[in-house]
């Protein structure tokens, strides 16, 4: 039943950038280290520290900002954003908020319905900003206190800002998935989300189909996975909608997003938001970005993932749906066109990176990079099939020998292993006769009409060749001696 | 730097010690200059722990003063020892060895640090503010941490959590603030030199109420880190000595470039005596007709106009200048200093360390309750005032304004000195004041600072020098104002005028 009701989504994203030190200290930022080992003076907001910004964490706001063709603003400023919490030591968030680094821009991607056609959707973003992450409140582990870990303060973020364009959750999943995957392309981010470096919140409301004003909006948090995302925005969509349809209204509020029973719950009311008092931090100058600093990250930034998408097609003549795909990562890019680039037959490079490739990388759940099979091994094999050296099925046994690091040539293990398929005419009659003679009860069913009969005797001849007979050579032979 | 020789001043008849005459029976030793320490330390008449343990003699004679939070003569020695060392091992420097005293606000290892704050009570910082390194690395030993207003805050030391500090003068008198500790130090010769911060006078309120020299260098020029914030974009180290000479001397290690603080001004590092003989023929000194008007007590006026006299008879011209909107920078700081404080002090939450409330609910309650119980009234009243401008749908009203109006009084003061090279003026109304004169009257209080706020808006350099002595007895400051990293010469402005007078070695009776 088509649904009278329109969900407009907005999405604000966390990006914890991959600086090797915090956005205005000298500690560390890595993961995982044990409680409070990585706050520096700074961090702990001791009496007298003071912040020194991270030219890093600028260059990353820069590189995401040339990349979703964004203004880059020469002066931006950092706030200060005042609350009190335990695991936020200044008692304020150095922020930036009127005038963000990042202004503007936009994102295109691919949406894949679970109904209808593949379309390429494009979200407008409002802004990126930097700021610092906060620490860690431990309720779980200390009874009756709480555990303050501030390993993170200070962790610089970009928070980016789309505007509410996005109609679906599976837009808006193809959006979270479109911009943490640039994230990463860029460099900017590691993109670990169960680390939370990548977290996203929803802006969700609903309105009757066709309507032009905006419904009121909730805001849900915690969502830090592209799963959660979606059933978040679903079932709030749906919660809207049931109140309106009962005769209520939407409250503006933040609600916390709970995984396990599917549903959203209220943190807190628009009504019982803090005033957070922003104004221009005094211990930070205006941050001055010059056109040559821009022009210099320009010049270092990778092939972007749109501009690769069009090129594969371009120089590769795949189709729009490949490229797509070939483009998840850069990792996968690199490894396609390096592949492809060895092979005559690009389409088959795509076929078997998006097929077995990436069902191996799934099923072991590992990176491109430490894919085991080298593309210039994976481009032997492709070139085999192609010449005629072995049938699929056999590249296919291939491929997992490599896989499994149990042959590292594709070229010596077909030797060694006499994998070499059979294309000699002689030789394929030869043992296609032997099984027609050895299975006249078959040939009889055959000749009796049952088609079923044939593919037994085609397995019979492969087995035979133990696999290695050009598939297509013994289904001819078989045929033209089957209907004498 | 330049050899102890050759700062020797050219235009003080005789040697500077004898020059500016002396009551008699009083100890030549705390009466010294810091230049003649430095000479004395260098012929080796005296070791530095030996000065160190004159002066620590002397701090614990007066104790009832309440000028120190904090005296501990173990590190003091070891600071001590370590100058005699690198002496001994060849260093020379006009600075090593002679003793310094810090104000609470900066942070120091091997003395506690409070901010005058029952919420720092017993703070122990692991690391030295730069200008306290800065300092030591030169070779001086610190006696110790100074009294002050809690956080700063303040105009009469009244608002210290650790007892008020008398004023050497008159111990009825308060000795001004925030830097009353380093003010009454100094005045009492029980360090020779004290660090100071001045945030909208805080440096040369207290010298003048305190007849000491304080010199307040350009915002910018001395790093913050390590000063415990008040409100940052005004916090400005300097120091409190016996003369501008003094002063400079000390400057030329205290000032510079930090790249810990991001509002630290990256310029080439400055002799600040060179310029101490400057010739004052044909400089003009603007005098703004603002400083001269309804409020201000005749005898601070008197003794103001003749020591602009004095200047007029060394050479200067003596011109009118106008700041028409100055008297708006008492509102304009109250907002501007008040907010960013409300900010720098949430940070005191009793979470990670300092006081922490005994008994509470959960913890927000903590907190609020730590924070409640830990700052004293004048702090809490201006996180109050600076919560409340910053606030939703007051912001535009109350800080955006001011910060314009700070805008327009710091503009005037580069137009003022297009018509002059420097500005006077009297620092305060009038002499110190009684305990309790003022605490009552949060406002009357503000108004102590209605000449030296603007100043500190505009982010200039300014001095006040001791130029007379008003009612009781009691010090009178001569203010000297100079535009942006002009601090030399106004030094020797300043030192021109101490050549030919001699308030500034006077001592109060019985130190």
């Amino acid at each position: 039943m088509p649904s009278a009701w329109e969900t407009v989504i907005g999405i604000e994203t966390h990006v914890q950038l991959r600086t090797a030190s915090k956005i205005f200290s000298g500690a560390s930022t890595a993961f995982g280290a044990a409680a409070n080992t990585q706050a520096s003076v700074i961090d702990l907001a001791l009496p007298g520290v003071l912040p020194v910004l991270n030219a890093g964490a600028v260059e990353c706001a820069i590189r995401f900002g040339i990349a979703v063709d964004a203004t880059i603003a020469q002066r931006s400023v950092f706030a200060r954003k005042n609350y009190f919490y335990p695991d936020l030591p200044k008692g304020y968030q150095i922020s930036q908020y009127e005038i963000p680094i990042v202004q503007g821009g936009a994102l295109s991607f691919p949406v894949a319905p679970r109904s209808g056609e593949p379309y390429i959707k494009s979200v407008r973003l409002t802004r990126a900003h930097l700021e610092e992450d906060a620490g860690k409140s431990l309720h779980e582990d200390y009874q009756g206190m709480s555990g303050i870990d501030l390993n993170r303060a200070g962790t610089p973020l970009l928070e980016i800002v789309s505007e509410p364009e996005m109609r679906s959750s599976a837009e808006a999943v193809a959006y979270a998935r479109s911009l943490h995957a640039l994230v990463v392309w860029l460099g900017v981010c590691d993109g670990n989300m169960q680390e939370g470096s990548f977290r996203c919140d929803a802006n969700v409301s609903v309105r009757p189909a066709g309507a032009q004003a905006f419904g009121t909006r909730v805001e849900i948090k915690n969502l830090n996975s592209f799963r959660f995302l979606q059933q978040a925005i679903e079932h709030e969509a749906r919660r809207q909608i049931e109140l309106i349809e009962d005769g209520g209204h939407v409250v503006q509020e933040t609600r916390l997003y709970d995984p396990e029973r599917d549903q959203t719950r209220s943190m807190r009311s628009k009504e019982d938001a803090a005033d957070y008092r922003y104004f221009p931090d005094p211990d930070l100058l205006p941050l001055d970005v010059s056109p040559q600093w821009i022009e210099r990250v320009r010049a270092q930034l990778p092939e972007l993932p749109g501009a690769m998408r069009e090129r594969l097609v371009q120089e590769y003549g795949l189709p729009a749906q490949d490229a797509a795909a070939l483009t998840a990562s850069r990792g996968l890019a690199q490894y396609f066109e390096q592949v492809a680039q060895a092979v005559s037959d690009k389409k088959a490079a795509a076929n078997w990176i998006m097929g077995e490739v990436c069902a191996q990388l799934n099923a072991d759940d590992m990176d491109v990079e430490h894919c085991p099979v080298p593309a210039p091994e994976l481009a032997a094999l492709i070139a085999r099939v192609a010449d005629g050296t072995v049938n699929l099925k056999t590249a296919k046994e291939l491929f997992a020998l490599l896989w499994k690091r149990e042959a590292t040539s594709v070229d010596s293990v077909i030797e060694a292993r006499g994998l070499k398929q059979i294309t000699d005419s002689a030789a394929i009659e030869r043992v296609v006769d032997e099984v027609l003679a050895a299975n006249a009860a078959v040939v009889a069913e055959y000749r009796a009409g049952k088609e079923k009969a044939f593919q037994s005797l085609v397995g019979q001849a492969m087995k035979a060749t133990r696999g290695k007979a050009n598939p297509q050579q013994l289904n001819e032979t078989l045929r033209r001696k089957l209907r004498r | 730097m330049r050899p102890l020789s050759a700062m020797a001043c050219s235009l003080c008849r005789g040697s500077s010690n004898d020059a500016h005459g002396k009551a008699a029976g009083v100890s030549e030793l705390a009466h010294a200059s810091l230049t003649e320490l430095g000479a004395m330390l260098e012929r080796r008449e005296i070791s530095a722990v030996e000065l160190a343990t004159y002066y620590l003699a002397r701090i614990d004679r007066h104790r009832d003063l309440n000028a120190f939070l904090d005296v501990r003569a173990e590190p003091t020695l070891a600071q001590a020892r370590a100058a005699d060392a690198r002496r001994a091992a060849g260093e020379k420097g006009a600075l090593l060895g002679v003793p310094v005293a810090h104000k609470d606000i900066f942070v120091t290892r091997g003395w506690h640090t409070t901010a005058a704050s029952r919420i720092l009570e017993g703070y122990s910082s692991p690391f030295d503010a730069t200008v306290v390194q800065a300092l030591s690395q030169a070779g001086m030993v610190c006696l110790g941490k100074l009294n002050c207003d809690e956080f700063a805050m303040g105009s009469s030391n009244e608002n210290s959590a650790y007892g008020v500090v008398h004023n050497p003068w008159d111990r009825d008198a308060v000795p001004g603030g925030s830097s009353g500790g380093s003010a009454a130090a100094v005045a009492a010769r029980l360090a020779p030199i004290a660090t100071a911060t001045d945030t909208g006078g805080s440096i040369r309120e207290p010298a003048s109420f305190s007849g000491v020299t304080g010199a307040k260098p350009t915002y910018g020029r001395p790093s913050r880190w390590g000063m415990i914030a008040f409100a940052s974009s005004l916090d400005t180290a300097g120091l409190l000595a016996v003369s501008a000479q003094d002063c400079a001397l000390a400057f030329n290690a205290m000032l510079g470039f930090d790249p810990k603080d991001s509002t630290s001004v990256d310029r080439p590092q400055e002799d600040y005596t060179r310029h101490l003989d400057i010739d004052l023929r044909g400089l003009r000194i603007g005098v703004p007709r603002e400083f001269f008007a309804a409020g201000l007590e005749p005898e601070v006026e008197a003794a103001v106009r003749a020591a602009l006299r004095e200047y007029a008879a060394l050479g200067t011209q003596i011109v009118d200048v106008s700041l028409p909107n100055s008297a708006l920078g008492i509102p304009v700081y109250y907002v501007v200093a008040s907010a960013e404080a409300s900010s720098n002090l949430s940070r005191f939450d009793g979470v990670r360390y300092g006081y922490r409330a005994k008994h509470y609910e959960d913890l927000l309650d903590m907190m609020r309750k730590s924070r409640a119980q830990g700052f004293g009234a004048e702090v809490k009243r201006r996180v109050l005032v600076g919560t409340y401008v910053l606030s939703h749908g007051y912001y535009d009203a109350y800080y955006l304004q001011a910060s314009r109006v700070r805008r327009v009084i710091a503009d005037e003061f580069q137009r003022a000195f297009q018509r002059c090279d420097f500005l006077a003026g009297p620092v305060t109304n009038g002499v110190a004041f009684g305990f309790g004169e003022k605490s009552a009257d949060p406002v009357a209080m503000y108004l102590s600072d209605l000449y030296t706020v603007p100043t500190s808006l505009a982010g200039i350099p300014a001095m006040s020098v001791p130029c007379g002595f008003g009612r009781l007895g009691r010090p009178i400051g001569l203010h000297l104002m100079a535009n942006h990293f002009d601090e030399a010469r106004l030094l020797g402005v300043a030192h021109r005028y101490q050549c030919i007078t001699d308030w500034h070695t006077r001592v109060p009776r019985g130190y």
